[in-house]
Formats: structure tokens, C-alpha cells, sequence
């Protein structure tokens, strides 16, 4: 590596032996390939890479300490910042925060610093040599385990908060577990960061939906003092055209959740997925990509993944996008579906799709798509998945804390909710985000959370 | 593993593990027709909160499926759970392997909507086939606000009625229908309704619950009489919280989501066919069907008593 302009990479599984198993596809660095990395970074004065991170994790100094070949050190620099870097090294649009902004990067290519983060977590075990502060007897709730729940409740267990997670599904982990596929994050990193999270006496209730089987009254009923709500985006948007009620639709939320949760592609599981030879994946952002290479790993032989603006706007994260198409995932750009066909059980056979061409700027600067008059054509699929996006969880009005026009909850800029000891963060305040965003927010509560008891205490 | 125990005392530890062995526990099985079977389950939380109207999610083992059950009855005193199923397939089967005593892996609720029942003066609820366990509550929440209720119930013959009493305890008037004349009266359930709307010209409205055909029947019926009609739709589940969008359907035109927004909707807006063919995604394919021989034996040896 004389030629400090290149980034190390990342070893890779062959795209022909991934696409017929759900195995990670990042193979990670080795620890000279990591040191090697390591020593690309100048280590900055100024830092220009933290201001790109949405919780300024000290990126030269973990760097330094890999340099050093001190990995416990450098464990310690990120568990500072985050809780979960296995995660985040893995699943962070890097390329748009902190390595956006990182030196390197104007003459050559930006440090790999998510690599080098995950790295760091995966010659780790976790778990942290230090000890919780003392414990204050204080019970708090946080609703929902995704990586804005998690991380709240380890923030507030480090800081000697009694907490408790309340999660509606049968397993923890939010999104990570249901959504991102193993391909992309192995779930033993999920069930690893979340036992950290039980050896700091986080307790976890699962089959628990607040709103029906309890709400933030009983919560408070029960003495917890403090309650932080990350419930996630909710449910999934449709297109409302013709068809999409057919047998074989599924919403990509379904379609991963029953992959992912329930393993459906698993002999052993009972759930049942019924997917056919052609697959049409509508949208263009990460839920897509995963989608669609996780149709093509099912088996199916043609996935198509059907987007009404070109490859450059599309919002998937750019490494996503290449491993998708070194899979075989065939790309319909400017293209955009009209309407779902059937045969005579109500299933899917086709869809059909016309061309778009891109307009002018439109006020969030993307070039606006419009329809191309006469280029209607069908393509034959037997499943169509929509993966365009998510709208807020009815449920959430039940809750009796103010929400905004779109049924997101509403806080102020330190997480608090109209309700001022219920504090919400992650995709439920914000729309669908990132992990990243989700867990700094969630943390944030868990310090505002520790100050409020602390003022009180003082006053 | 020090720190664990650092800080959580022994009484927390005894409490919690007294709380997960009790939980979801089996306390009562009891078949009530052919292939129809009632549980009463340990879930105190469910049990707290519990209203007409509302269903469970459950998975029998670990590898499960997760499969809506109405909540047929609760006592919250002592957090139990009424379940009704019919076997129809291979989570129910597994389910009905399962005996008093034994646990049920996951069960979360209650979910859904509760019914809409306040300010009701006089009301009808239909219940077709297994549908009367979902029909049951409803008919004893609007009995203990008073409000009069008449109840139509039908089954397919006479070996196949379940819940006579609690109907007839808490109905002011209950008629009984079967297809075949075996018992009570014969006819379906359109038939019996005709009868109490052409008697009584102010019901408020009518519940109507059970087979998607049933249902469909029912409100062109109540159509005809200008009375608000309600349906419970058996859509199928995943998460039930309003995350896959698996059980979505068509109400006046709009896309809804049964496990959030129902499962009661206005029986003159759903799209009942479009419901009927989303629910036979399991039929016609060949994956599901190497079950069928073993459900059919199962059937069978239900029939049978057992
Ligand atoms: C397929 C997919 C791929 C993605 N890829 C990326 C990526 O590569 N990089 C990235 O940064 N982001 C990605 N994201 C987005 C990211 O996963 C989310 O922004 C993040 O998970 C949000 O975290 P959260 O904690 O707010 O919510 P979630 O992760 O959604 O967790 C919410 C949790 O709350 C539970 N819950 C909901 N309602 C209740 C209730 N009433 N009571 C109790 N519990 C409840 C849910 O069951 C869930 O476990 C992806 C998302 C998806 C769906
Ligand atoms: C809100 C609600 C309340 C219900 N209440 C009751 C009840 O009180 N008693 C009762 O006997 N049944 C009830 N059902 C139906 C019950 O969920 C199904 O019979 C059960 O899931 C069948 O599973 P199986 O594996 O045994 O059968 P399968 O062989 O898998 O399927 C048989 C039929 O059951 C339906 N079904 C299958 N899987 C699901 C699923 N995940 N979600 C919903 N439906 C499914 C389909 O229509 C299918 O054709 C209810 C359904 C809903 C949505
Ligand atoms: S958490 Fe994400 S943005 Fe921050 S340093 Fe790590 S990879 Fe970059
Ligand atoms: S900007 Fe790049 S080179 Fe500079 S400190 Fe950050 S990672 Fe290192
Ligand atoms: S069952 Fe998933 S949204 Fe209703």
C-alpha cells in the first residue's frame, strides 16, 4: 500500500458463491490491512471528518490507537460516542458524513474510517472494562429496542438508570433485526451488542405493545420516572395504483420481515414466502437494495429494480448499489410503474411500467421525472415489491403526546415530547433515517434524561 | 456477568423468573366442536387491558408462525386469556398438540381496535361458524352496558355449534341457524337477520362475523335496510403493529390496515372479494401443501374426540 491516494479494501465473498447464501458479503479488514489503513490518516489538527459524523465520534484518536495496534484503547475512544459500532461501522452512509469531509479524500480516496470502526468492534467482545456509575434506583421505560432504544437504554444504564425495554415484537433489535438482512449485518452482532446490553442489568420485555398492552400512564403507574419512545417509522407506503392488492405484492417491510424475523427461507421455519422466477423491486434507496439482492438469494432469476429517476439520484448508498449489481440485479432506470397485472387467481404476472425523462430542478434539486408519452411496455414478474418509503404508525396517536401533520412525533431540540418526562428519538420523530441518527438521538435523550434528575436533585 | 448480578437484588430475580415460567402457560383446554377448541392462556398483560373487539398474536414454538386469535373472553383478576381456534392448518394444529400445562412461546396483545359499542341502544350481532368466538364478546360488552342485543348465530350442522349457552345467557333474543336444518332452525344466517330487521325497524347497528362470503351477504342485506353494519376482518398478520402492511385492504376506495385500524370496519365500504383473494395466497400453492396430509389426519383425529 506505497500509494497512500488507494483505501485498503475490504476483502469480499465472490458475488457468483454470495447470491446463494445470506452470508455477509464485507469480509472485514485483517489487522495489517487495518493498520494499514490506519496510517493513511494525517490525523488532522482541525478533525474535518467528526463534524461529518452525527455524533462526533473522535475519529483521528480511535484511528491513533489502531496505529498503535491498541485495540482495547481504541474500543474505548468509539464506546465514548456510540454503542453500537459493529453496527454502524457496517450500515453508515459513510461516504455522505464522515469520510465526505475527510483530506484524503480531495486528492484520492477518504480513509476508510467505517471499516476501520468496525473493525475495532469486531476484535472487540463489547463489552466495556469499565463499570456503570452507581446505581440510583431509578426505573425508566424505553419503548421500542431499534438502534434509538438501545442505545438509550445503555446510556441510561451506564449511568445508573434502572431501565427497561418494552419491545411489541418477539425479538430485539428493531430494524436491524427485521430489516437490514444478515448479508449486511450478521444478526450475532445484533444479539452481541444486545447482551452487552442485558450484562448492564437492562431488562427486556418482549410481546409488549405500548399503546394496547400498556400505555405511558400505566407506565407511570408503575414508578418509572422517565420513559423514552423509539417506536420506528411505521408502516409502508404504497403507490395506489392498480393491482397492488394482488396476490404476490408485498411491501418490502413484509417481504424482509418475513425473511429476516420469521426465516421464511429456512426449512425449519413455518412461515410461509412465496416467491416466483421474476421479481420487481419498486424504489431506489437501501430497503430496495436489500430487497432485491435478497429476492436474487431466494433464487429467483431475473430481479428487476424498476426507479423513476436515474442511477445518480438514486438514494441507495453507492456501495449498495455496486454489490447489487455485481449480483446480477438488473437496473431499470427512469422508469416507473403504472399499474400490477394479474391472471385469472389474482396473482401477479406482470407489470406495467413507462419511461420517464428527467425535467428541471425541482426545489429539493433533484431533476424532476416526467412521463414519456408512448413508452408504455410490461414486464412479466410474479412479485412485485414496493419499497417506496413509510408513513407514521397509527398507533402513535393513541399515545396521547402531540404529533405533527404527518402523525411523526413531535419534540423539542432535546428530544422531549408535549409530555415533559416522555422524550422520543429515531425514526419515529424524524421520518425513516439512519441507524447513526437514531442512535445519537436516542443517547441524547438518555443525557437530557440524567440532567433533568440532576437539576431536580440540585434544586 | 458480576456486574449483572451487581445490580439486580435476588427479589427482582425471583420475581422475574416467577413472571416468565407463568407466562403464556396453558391452564385450560377444552374442545368445544369439531376441530374447534378453547384455551385459557396465563398473560396478564393482555388480560389487564383486554376489550371486545380486540385479537392476540401468538407463535406456538420458536420457529413458529405469528397468528391472530381473537380474544374470546378475559378475567383480568387472574390475567387469563380466552382463546377460540378452529384447526385449519399447521399453526393451529401445533397448537392443539399443545396440552394444559404446557407454554406457549410468544403471545402479545391486545391488539387491534376494541369494538365500537358506546351509545348503541339496540344492536344484532351475527356470528357464522368459529366467527362466533370473535362474535361472543361483543354480544356480552353490549349486554353489560345494556344496550338490547339479539344475536343470529349459524354453523354448518349440529356437531359443529359452539357457545349455545353464552349466546343465549346474553342475548335478549338469540336465534340459531344450520345449514342442513340439524339444529335450530334451517337456513343461513341472511335468513335469521331478515326476521329481527323486519321485526325491529331501530337497531342501530349490526356486527356481522365469520366467513368473508358470510360477511359480504350480510351487509347486502343491511344495505337493503339502511342500517350501519360492522365487520371484523380476518386479514393476515405478521407483526400486527402496523410495520409489514401484510394485512392491508381496500375500505371505500382507501387502503387500511386491519391490525391498526381494525379489524372492525364498516361492512358497507370493505371489498370483500378483493379480501377473499388476498386471504387465498395459502391455497394453490404447492409449498404449503406437503402439510395437508397431516392436517387432514389431525382433522380427523379431532373428529374423533380426541
Ligand atoms: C431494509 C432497511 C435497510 C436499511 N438500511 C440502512 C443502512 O444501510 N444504513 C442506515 O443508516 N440506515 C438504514 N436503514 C434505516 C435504519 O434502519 C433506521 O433509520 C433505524 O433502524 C431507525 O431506528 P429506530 O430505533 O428509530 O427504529 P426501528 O429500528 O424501527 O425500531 C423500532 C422498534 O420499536 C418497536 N415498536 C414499534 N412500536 C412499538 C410499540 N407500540 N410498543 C413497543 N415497541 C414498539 C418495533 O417493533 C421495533 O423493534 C434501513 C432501514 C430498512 C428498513
Ligand atoms: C384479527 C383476526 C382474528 C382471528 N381470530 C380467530 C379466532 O378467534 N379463531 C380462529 O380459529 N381463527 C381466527 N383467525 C384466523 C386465524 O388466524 C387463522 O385460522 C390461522 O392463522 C391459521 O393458521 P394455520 O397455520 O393453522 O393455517 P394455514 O394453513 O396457514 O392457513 C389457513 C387459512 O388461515 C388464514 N391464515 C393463515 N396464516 C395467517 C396469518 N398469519 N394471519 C391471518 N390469517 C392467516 C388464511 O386465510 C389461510 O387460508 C383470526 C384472524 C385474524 C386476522
Ligand atoms: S458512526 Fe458513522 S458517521 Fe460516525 S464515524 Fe462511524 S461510520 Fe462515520
Ligand atoms: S479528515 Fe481524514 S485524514 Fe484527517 S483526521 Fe479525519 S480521517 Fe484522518
Ligand atoms: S400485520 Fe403487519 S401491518 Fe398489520
Amino acid at each position: 500500500m506505497a500509494n497512500k491516494t488507494q483505501r485498503t479494501l475490504m476483502a469480499l465473498k465472490d458475488s457468483k458463491e454470495r447470491i446463494t447464501n445470506f452470508e455477509e458479503v464485507a469480509l472485514g479488514y485483517t489487522l495489517e490491512e487495518a493498520m494499514a489503513e490506519a496510517n493513511r490518516c494525517l490525523e488532522c489538527k482541525n478533525k474535518p471528518c467528526v463534524s461529518g459524523c452525527p455524533v462526533a465520534i473522535d475519529i483521528p484518536k480511535f484511528i491513533h490507537e489502531i496505529k498503535a495496534g491498541n485495540l482495547e484503547k481504541a474500543f474505548e475512544v468509539l464506546s465514548e460516542y456510540t454503542s453500537l459500532p459493529a453496527v454502524c461501522g457496517r450500515v453508515c452512509p459513510q461516504e455522505t458524513q464522515c469520510e465526505a469531509l475527510c483530506v484524503r479524500g480531495l486528492k484520492g480516496e477518504p480513509v476508510a474510517i467505517g471499516a476501520l470502526e468496525r473493525f475495532v468492534a469486531d476484535s472487540h467482545n463489547g463489552i466495556l472494562k469499565t463499570v456503570p456509575s452507581e446505581t440510583k434506583g431509578i426505573k425508566t421505560a424505553v419503548i421500542g429496542s431499534g438502534p434509538a432504544g438501545l442505545s438509550c437504554a445503555g446510556t441510561l444504564a451506564r449511568l445508573g438508570y434502572d431501565v427497561t425495554i418494552f419491545e411489541a415484537l418477539h425479538e430485539t433489535g428493531g430494524v436491524l433485526r427485521y430489516g437490514i438482512p444478515e448479508f449486511r449485518l450478521p444478526k450475532a452482532i445484533v444479539d452481541r451488542e444486545i447482551n452487552a446490553l442485558k450484562k448492564l442489568g437492562v431488562k427486556i420485555e418482549k410481546n409488549v405493545v405500548i399503546g394496547r398492552s400498556l400505555d405511558l400512564k400505566d407506565l407511570e403507574d408503575d414508578g418509572f420516572k422517565a420513559i423514552f419512545i423509539g417506536t420506528g417509522a411505521g408502516l409502508p407506503r404504497f403507490m395506489n395504483i392498480e393491482g397492488e392488492n394482488l396476490l404476490g405484492v408485498y411491501s418490502a417491510n413484509e417481504f424482509l420481515t418475513r425473511i429476516n424475523l420469521m426465516k421464511a427461507y429456512e426449512a425449519k421455519s413455518d412461515t410461509p414466502l412465496y416467491l416466483g422466477s421474476n421479481v420487481a423491486v419498486v424504489g431506489g434507496g437501501n430497503v430496495a437494495m436489500d430487497a432485491a439482492r435478497s429476492a436474487k438469494r431466494l433464487g429467483a432469476a431475473h430481479v428487476y429494480l424498476i426507479y423513476r429517476r436515474s442511477e445518480e439520484e438514486m438514494p441507495a448508498r453507492r456501495e449498495e448499489v455496486e454489490h447489487a449489481k455485481e449480483e446480477g440485479i438488473e437496473f431499470k432506470f427512469l422508469c416507473n410503474p403504472l399499474e400490477i397485472l394479474g391472471n385469472e387467481n389474482q396473482y401477479v404476472s406482470g407489470i406495467k411500467c413507462i419511461d420517464m425523462a428527467l425535467g428541471d430542478v425541482d426545489q429539493n434539486n433533484r431533476r424532476r421525472p416526467h412521463e414519456v408519452e408512448g413508452s408504455e411496455h410490461i414486464i412479466a414478474v410474479d412479485n412485485v415489491i414496493m419499497s417506496i418509503g413509510t408513513m407514521a404508525n397509527p398507533l402513535i396517536k393513541t399515545l396521547g403526546i402531540d404529533i405533527n401533520h404527518q402523525g411523526l412525533i413531535e419534540t423539542n431540540e432535546v428530544g422531549q415530547t408535549s409530555n415533559l418526562s416522555v422524550y422520543a428519538g429515531g425514526d419515529a420523530v424524524s421520518g425513516a433515517a439512519t441507524v447513526i441518527n437514531a442512535m445519537g438521538k436516542g443517547k441524547q435523550c438518555a443525557y437530557e434524561i440524567h440532567n433533568e434528575f440532576m437539576s431536580k436533585r440540585e434544586a | 456477568m458480576h456486574s449483572f448480578m451487581a445490580y439486580v437484588t435476588m427479589d427482582r430475580i425471583i420475581k422475574f423468573l416467577l413472571e416468565v415460567t407463568s407466562l403464556y402457560k396453558i391452564v385450560l383446554k377444552e374442545t368445544l366442536a369439531t376441530a374447534v377448541v378453547k384455551m385459557m392462556v396465563h398473560a396478564p398483560y393482555v388480560a389487564r387491558k383486554a376489550k371486545a373487539g380486540q385479537f392476540i398474536i401468538l407463535r406456538v414454538h420458536e420457529n413458529s408462525e405469528r397468528i391472530p386469535l381473537t380474544i374470546a373472553d378475559y378475567n383480568r383478576e387472574e390475567g387469563l386469556i380466552t382463546i377460540i381456534y378452529q384447526v385449519v392448518g399447521k399453526a393451529t394444529m401445533d397448537l392443539n398438540n399443545l396440552e394444559e400445562g404446557d407454554y406457549i412461546h410468544d403471545f402479545v396483545g391486545p391488539l387491534g381496535k376494541p369494538s365500537e359499542i358506546e351509545n348503541l341502544k339496540k344492536a344484532i350481532v351475527v356470528g357464522g361458524g368459529v366467527g362466533c368466538a370473535i362474535a361472543y364478546p361483543i354480544v356480552k360488552a353490549l349486554a353489560e352496558q345494556n344496550t338490547e342485543v339479539y344475536s343470529v348465530v349459524g354453523f354448518r350442522n349440529k356437531e359443529m355449534v359452539i357457545l349455545e349457552d353464552e349466546f343465549a345467557s346474553h342475548s335478549d333474543k338469540r336465534v340459531l341457524m344450520s345449514d342442513d336444518g340439524s339444529y335450530g332452525s334451517k337456513g343461513f344466517v341472511t335468513t335469521g337477520l331478515e326476521g329481527l330487521l323486519e321485526e325491529h325497524k331501530d337497531i342501530d347497528c349490526v356486527f356481522a362475523i365469520g366467513p368473508i362470503i358470510m360477511m359480504k351477504n350480510i351487509a347486502a342485506v343491511t344495505r337493503k335496510y339502511g342500517v350501519k353494519t360492522v365487520v371484523s376482518m380476518n386479514s393476515i398478520m405478521i407483526d400486527g403493529t402496523g410495520m409489514c402492511g401484510g394485512c392491508r385492504l381496500t375500505v371505500g376506495g382507501e387502503t387500511k390496515f386491519a391490525c391498526v385500524d381494525g379489524p372492525e370496519f364498516d361492512g358497507h365500504l370493505v371489498d370483500f372479494d378483493e379480501a377473499q383473494s388476498r386471504n387465498n395466497i395459502f391455497k394453490n400453492q404447492p409449498a404449503h401443501s406437503f402439510e395437508e396430509d397431516k392436517t387432514c389426519q389431525l382433522l380427523k383425529e379431532v373428529e374423533n374426540g380426541k
